[in-house]
């Protein structure tokens, strides 16, 4: 059978172009029509849902009435919810740059062909990512604390004190490498991935022309991936502002530097769920929201605009 | 809700189509994508230095995990008592294995094969229904498409949370909270999965070769079996890969929908004996919890260590080429 259809194809003239817009049909949508139900039922009904509720307060007296965008103005001059964006706005302006930048060299280092043993060090950094958030938080969570971890650890062998990772001062940091740990692997294997469709002949054609590695690499390797590095930066800049897991973890080690307002998502989880006030938390779930696609939004703009 | 107004062209770069001679059948399915380098003077030297520099990211990366491996082997006081990244004096690893899976009447034990459960159940789902989408998207034209497609990868950017509280509300008065479909039908939705097939299909399946079938007769759904399906394999074990990554790491929303400790997840389950130590008379089991996850992160990386080969041919598609 397979055989017989490699054959016909290699009959056919040559190929029509791949978009193919000669069947335009109601076929398609037997194929993509399961995914669109579900995602209409746990995507779209929601989002719809939460429309509908942030445009309603629930009070104790009079129960639940209309009041149209009063909610979002409380979001818009809420403190506890600019203090929360300022947090993820910070964490993300210095985490999302030094885990990208690590994930890029050791990609490029790996595309140079000038490592020994490069498969062992391809899979060993994107292990962290087979980890999930949870025990990822857990252990460092262990590591820092000073009764079993490296931290006291250190400062026993040393006879020094380090500074508490786990202080009001620097758990962002120390949220931030646990984040950075699981996944610097993962965007370097999707920067990793794009080099190597990079055409040979490009660099030939450099080498003829004299051009030395750092050439390289800044005129045809980090252009030719640009793509790959603007999904990277947009997939971390919703990470960031989606920040929930480590910091949810880390309260129990923490709870002094970890307030439950600590990141947005932390703020929405405790409106609905220990707040009752789930017309609220809505509200502010959907600003987030809307912060975040525009954040994307223009990144994408800007990323994509230079290209040639 | 409006997405990223052009997805496709931010795509593309990142997996270019590959510039196949037409009729020459897709070379995506072999297995080992390491084809020699010959970008540079021949074979590039080896440079011990930048072996050295990429080695302090492999010790970041792995020092965490033997950190995890050497503490399984405590006992609880050993935890405390030893240096973090050296084996104690007692080796209680199998002790506190089998301590985990039987404290508290084997809880563990049930919250492992609920992972299962929503693993199988969830990424499975999540990567057929990404597979059929990727497909339709790919090899047809319909009408509403690029609608579709705009929603959906407009979705990608809509915070999870965005959504929790709404879906917890909704599933509440559906009566679904605290039961596993709560856990199961959300994880059956994923955007990235179906962005990835989309562009892998564009590329693994030849539209000629479809149109072959069609001609010998094939139905759509024997031609979506016999022909793509098998074209489409590298690409599924990708897709497989990270919904599965997704369904087992997933936190946020089983701590939202399930109140019952016999539906949680290993992750839930983790944590909850983690807080244990900080509540009024909880009995604090560290080196449960530890030794727990050493055995909740076994399987993934043994996972991705097995079918490594698969998955990374699929998240190159195309660079088999040359």
């Amino acid at each position: 059978m397979t055989t017989l259809h490699l054959r016909g194809a290699a009959e056919r003239p040559p190929a029509p172009p791949p978009s193919p817009r000669n069947r335009r049909s109601w076929t398609g949508w037997g194929f993509i029509g399961p995914f669109v139900a579900v995602f209409a039922l746990v995507f779209l009904a929601p989002l719809a849902y939460s429309v509908y509720l942030s445009l309603f307060r629930d009070q104790l007296i009079g129960g639940t009435t209309f009041v149209g965008l009063d909610n979002y103005q409380q979001a818009l001059s809420d403190d506890q919810f600019w203090a929360s964006l300022g947090r993820v706005s910070l964490f993300l302006a210095v985490q999302v740059p030094i885990m990208l930048g690590i994930a890029l060299l050791v990609a490029l280092a790996l595309d140079s062909g000038r490592l020994y043993g490069k498969d062992f060090f391809r899979i060993s950094v994107f292990l962290p990512y087979a980890v999930p958030a949870v025990v990822a938080s857990l252990m460092w969570g262990f590591m820092y604390g000073t009764r079993f971890g490296l931290v006291g650890d250190i400062n026993d062998a040393l006879g020094v004190s380090l500074p508490d990772p786990l202080s009001p001062s620097l758990v962002l940091a120390s949220i931030g490498n646990i984040v950075t740990w699981e996944f610097v692997g993962y965007n370097m294997l999707i920067f990793y991935s794009a080099l190597r469709v990079v055409p040979h002949s490009l660099y030939e054609a450099a080498e003829i022309d004299g051009a030395g590695q750092l050439r390289v690499i800044t005129a045809i390797k980090l252009p030719a991936i640009r793509g790959a590095l603007v999904i990277a930066t947009i997939f971390s800049i919703i990470g960031s502002f989606q920040l929930f897991n480590e910091p949810s973890i880390l309260q129990n080690l923490a709870p002094n530097a970890i307030t439950t307002d600590y990141t947005p998502n932390l703020l929405t989880y405790s409106l609905s769920f220990s707040g009752q006030q789930q017309n609220y938390s809505a509200t502010v779930a959907i600003v987030m929201g809307l912060i975040t696609m525009v954040i994307a939004y223009v990144v994408q703009l800007r990323g994509m605009r230079k290209g040639a | 809700m409006t997405g990223p107004s052009s997805p496709v062209t931010t795509a593309s770069p990142t997996i270019p189509a590959p510039a196949r001679a037409p009729g020459t059948p897709p070379r995506l399915r072999t297995p080992r994508v390491r084809t020699p380098r010959r970008h540079t003077a021949g074979r590039p030297r080896r440079s011990v230095l930048l072996t050295v520099l990429t080695g302090l990211v492999l010790l970041y990366s792995l020092i965490p995990l033997l950190w995890l491996v050497v503490s399984a082997t405590k006992t609880q006081e050993g935890l405390a008592g030893s240096f973090g990244l050296w084996f104690g004096g007692d080796f209680a690893l199998w002790d506190n294995i089998s301590a985990t899976f039987t404290y508290n009447d084997g809880v563990f034990t049930r919250w492992f094969l609920n992972t299962l459960l929503y693993v199988v159940v969830g990424a499975g789902g999540a990567t057929f229904l990404a597979v059929l989408g990727g497909y339709a998207l790919a090899k047809f034209d319909f009408l509403g498409k690029r609608a579709v497609f705009a929603v959906v990868i407009g979705a990608v950017a809509v915070p999870g949370t965005a959504l929790a509280v709404p879906t917890f509300l909704m599933f509440s008065k559906m009566g679904l909270t605290d039961t596993p479909w709560a856990v199961l039908i959300p994880s059956l939705i994923s955007p990235f999965g179906l962005y990835l097939m989309w562009v892998f299909a564009t590329e693994a399946i030849p539209t000629e070769l479809m149109e072959a079938a069609r001609i010998d007769g094939a139905s759509e759904l024997r031609t979506f079996f016999q022909v793509a399906l098998p074209l489409l394999a590298p690409g599924t074990v990708t897709v497989l890969l990270f919904t599965m990554v997704a369904t087992w790491n997933n936190y946020f929303l089983p701590l939202i929908m399930l109140k019952d400790p016999d539906w949680y997840p290993l992750t839930l389950g983790l944590k909850s004996w983690n807080a244990q130590a900080s509540t009024a008379g909880g009995d604090p089991v560290f080196h449960l919890v530890i030794t727990g996850s050493l055995i909740t992160v076994l399987p993934l990386i043994a996972a991705f260590l097995l079918l490594q080969r698969y998955w990374q041919s699929g998240l190159a598609a195309g660079s088999v080429k040359e």
